[in-house]
């Protein structure tokens, strides 16, 4: 009996319930925004940031009305909400969404009922190629880019034998084929460890024998946090190579002094020198007390890109709507953007050093390790 | 594949099941001695580490911070139970499984709403930072010897306290028979007040001492709760000594298959989708092995079976 109801509370905590709830004013002529993100639990900080941007972009606007909604990081959860967005909120655009596969589980399914989705941070390959869809327009990256500036980054630097880890999960697949993909050297091991995973002893130790010259990795939000502080405890003296997930603002105060100098690509860095950029960095330190981090650019960004077409052309005329976001005529914080044909950026990838500015760990650019990116699944991409 | 890599990660695979054993001590006492189902068990795992993480900044001092997270849980189970827990013992287990879990929900927030959605900064002593050389060229980490240290010590505590002070035979005679306990002048309240709060404490202390190698973040604590649970169905509910040896073999064969799996898949498959599949694998491991288990030992290792 008792080890029933242990089975029954195990259950029940697995399967959770979303508790927050985020409603705004009605108001009409205006477009419905359903923001589906990652507020609560490990991750929260991702889409509290992705969140925070996209709001500080649409605030004086007032014919964008946003719901904004917590998946908990569990795809179940997101296509429940997905669905009560779509059926009984009636919203008009899609956005939010951070993890991969919480993206598959809900945008294909969305697209088809002719929503359109923007995607603020997910960028698998299955949508990228033969899956791009008309409705499906990617504000951030494809997820390979920022592996493949890692890639580059490491040829230029002499390391030819790398240790390679990611998630079991398809960004971390794709992660690996992007590393792979512009990456010269050979590969003295490759790893998917647990999506969540925070205990990386056993991959450490399987690092220190490999044998290798440097080490690549891809693992986002708390992840990184403690394999960066078990890897710099370990004694292993391995240069360390990763997107910029693992060194971002949001993160470097919990990973501490163990990131200084380490070398990451990123199309964002706060940094950039251009006008939007500027703009962006200083109102969102006034409005949240707190440096922006990349997803918080990749929100704002894609609320900048929503008004944009929204001044073009109504939501009405989907067709003239869709062309409108296409041109991406917005200046965004990334300086240059515009889409390809894919409807994925066409960008630059930047490599930056983690530096400290008087107490504070940030990131510097030292240069660019891509120019001008565009993705390698453009070409199966049936889109005009 | 050498001899010195498979020491290391056994004892890795120690460490992770001392850990475990620390979450899973507190959880199985109090469902054995008091029938009640605590969701809010990681809850105080990571009020443990968010305690250490704020007295570490305040004071510089990773032993105070230790102290401090042994404390704060301490008071916070004592908190919980006298406020709340102590009105639902009698109570059905699906009542006990909504309040604790909306206990999980209070927490979390109350945590968010004072420190923040970032993890925060926690981090081991300088003079435990580095690795030390065993004998075949090991080399491990200082810490983590520390905990598997820590770990075995307080089990050792843990099992002198049960099974040879006057306290532990209450504790004890209470799982068996609630009513003749207080029948004879023991003051069941108080004593269960200080086996769940003596659980929380064991759960926060091990919050703080894997928050400093992993991340203090909200949540932190359900991923080990259902760890926990494993760890309890497996070793016998009530039973101190199965959540020991249950701890272990999670520990051990968790760390084991995410080393071994991929490397076993690579005779078959090309690196890539062994890596992939092995992975997959390993991660159903400790569920694989419950299973095994409860099908040769329904009330698990140590179980007293009901």
């Amino acid at each position: 009996m008792s080890r029933n109801s242990i089975l029954i509370a195990l259950v029940i905590l697995i399967i959770g319930g979303s508790y927050y709830y985020f409603n705004k004013q009605q108001s009409s002529s205006s477009v419905k925004v359903g923001m589906i993100t990652t507020l609560s639990g490990g991750g929260s900080g991702l889409g509290i940031d992705v969140r925070d941007g996209f709001l500080l972009a649409v605030k004086d606007n007032k014919n964008i009305q946003v719901i904004v909604k917590d998946d908990q990081r569990k795809p179940d959860i997101a296509v429940q909400i997905a669905d009560k967005m779509i059926q009984s909120d009636k919203v008009d655009v899609l956005t939010g969404i951070i993890w991969s596969n919480l993206a598959m589980a809900v945008v294909p399914a969305a697209v088809n009922q002719d929503i359109i989705y923007l995607s603020p941070n997910a960028g698998p390959s299955a949508l990228a190629g033969k899956g791009c869809h008309k409705n499906y327009f990617n504000v951030a990256w494809q997820n390979d880019n920022l592996h493949e500036a890692a890639g580059g980054y490491a040829n230029s630097a002499g390391y030819n034998n790398s240790f390679i880890l990611a998630p079991n999960y398809p960004a971390g697949k794709d992660a690996l084929t992007g590393y792979k993909r512009f990456f010269k050297g050979n590969l003295a091991g490759e790893i998917y460890t647990k999506l969540g995973q925070k205990d990386y002893a056993a991959e450490i130790a399987q690092i220190r024998a490999s044998g290798a010259d440097s080490v690549f990795f891809f693992l986002p939000g708390g992840m990184g946090i403690g394999f960066m502080k078990q890897y710099a405890q370990s004694g292993i003296d391995l240069p360390v190579v990763g997107p910029a997930f693992s060194f971002d603002q949001g993160i470097l105060k919990a990973v501490g002094e163990a990131a200084l100098g380490v070398k990451n690509t990123s199309q964002w860095s706060k940094d950039l020198d251009n006008d939007a950029n500027k703009d962006f960095v200083s109102s969102f330190q006034a409005q949240y007390n707190r440096l922006p981090s990349l997803y918080a650019s990749q929100g704002y960004d894609t609320g900048k890109l929503l008004i944009s077409a929204l001044s073009k052309s109504s939501i009405s005329d989907k067709d003239a709507f869709r062309s409108s976001l296409k041109t991406a005529d917005f200046s965004s914080t990334r300086g240059k953007f515009k889409f390809a044909r894919n409807q994925h950026p066409i960008q630059d990838i930047y490599v930056r050093e983690v530096i400290k500015e008087g107490d504070v760990l940030t990131n510097k650019i030292i240069s660019v390790g891509l120019k001008d990116r565009s993705n390698a699944y453009v070409d199966d991409c049936n889109l005009n | 594949m050498t001899i010195s890599l498979l020491i290391e990660q056994i004892l890795n695979g120690l460490q992770f099941g001392v850990m475990l054993f620390l979450m899973s001590a507190g959880l199985t006492l109090v469902f054995g001695v008091m029938g009640l189902i605590n969701l809010a068990h990681g809850s105080f795992y990571m009020i443990g580490a968010f305690a250490a993480a704020f007295f570490a900044e305040l004071t510089g001092s990773f032993f105070i911070a230790m102290v401090a997270s042994f404390v704060a849980a301490l008071f916070a189970g004592a908190l919980t139970e006298i406020v709340i827990i102590r009105k639902i013992y009698k109570r059905d287990h699906l009542d006990q499984v909504l309040a604790t879990f909306a206990l999980i929900l209070l927490f979390s927030e109350g945590i968010r709403w004072l420190f923040g959605a970032y993890p925060l900064y926690l981090n081991i002593p300088n003079e435990l930072s580095s690795s030390f050389s065993l004998p075949l060229g090991i080399m491990y980490s200082k810490y983590r010897m520390m905990i598997i240290f820590i770990g075995i010590i307080i089990a050792i505590i843990l099992y002198f306290l049960i099974s040879k002070t006057l306290t532990g035979i209450r504790i004890k005679a209470g799982q068996n028979d609630r009513e003749m306990v207080s029948a004879l002048g023991v003051d069941i309240t108080k004593l269960y007040t200080i086996v769940f709060s003596l659980g929380a404490a064991l759960a926060g202390l091990s919050g703080a001492l894997i928050g400093a190698i992993q991340s203090v973040e909200v949540g932190m604590g359900e991923p080990v709760l259902i760890l926990a649970f494993v760890v309890i169905v497996i070793g016998g509910i009530g039973s101190i000594k199965g959540a020991f040896v249950g701890a272990l073999l999670v520990g051990i064969t968790d760390t084991m298959g995410r080393f071994l799996l991929p490397s076993f898949f690579s005779y078959f498959f090309d690196t890539a989708s062994a890596t992939s599949i092995g992975s997959s694998i390993a991660s159903m491991s400790i569920y694989i092995l419950m299973a095994i288990v409860l099908i040769f030992k329904p009330s698990g290792l140590y179980g007293l079976g009901k």
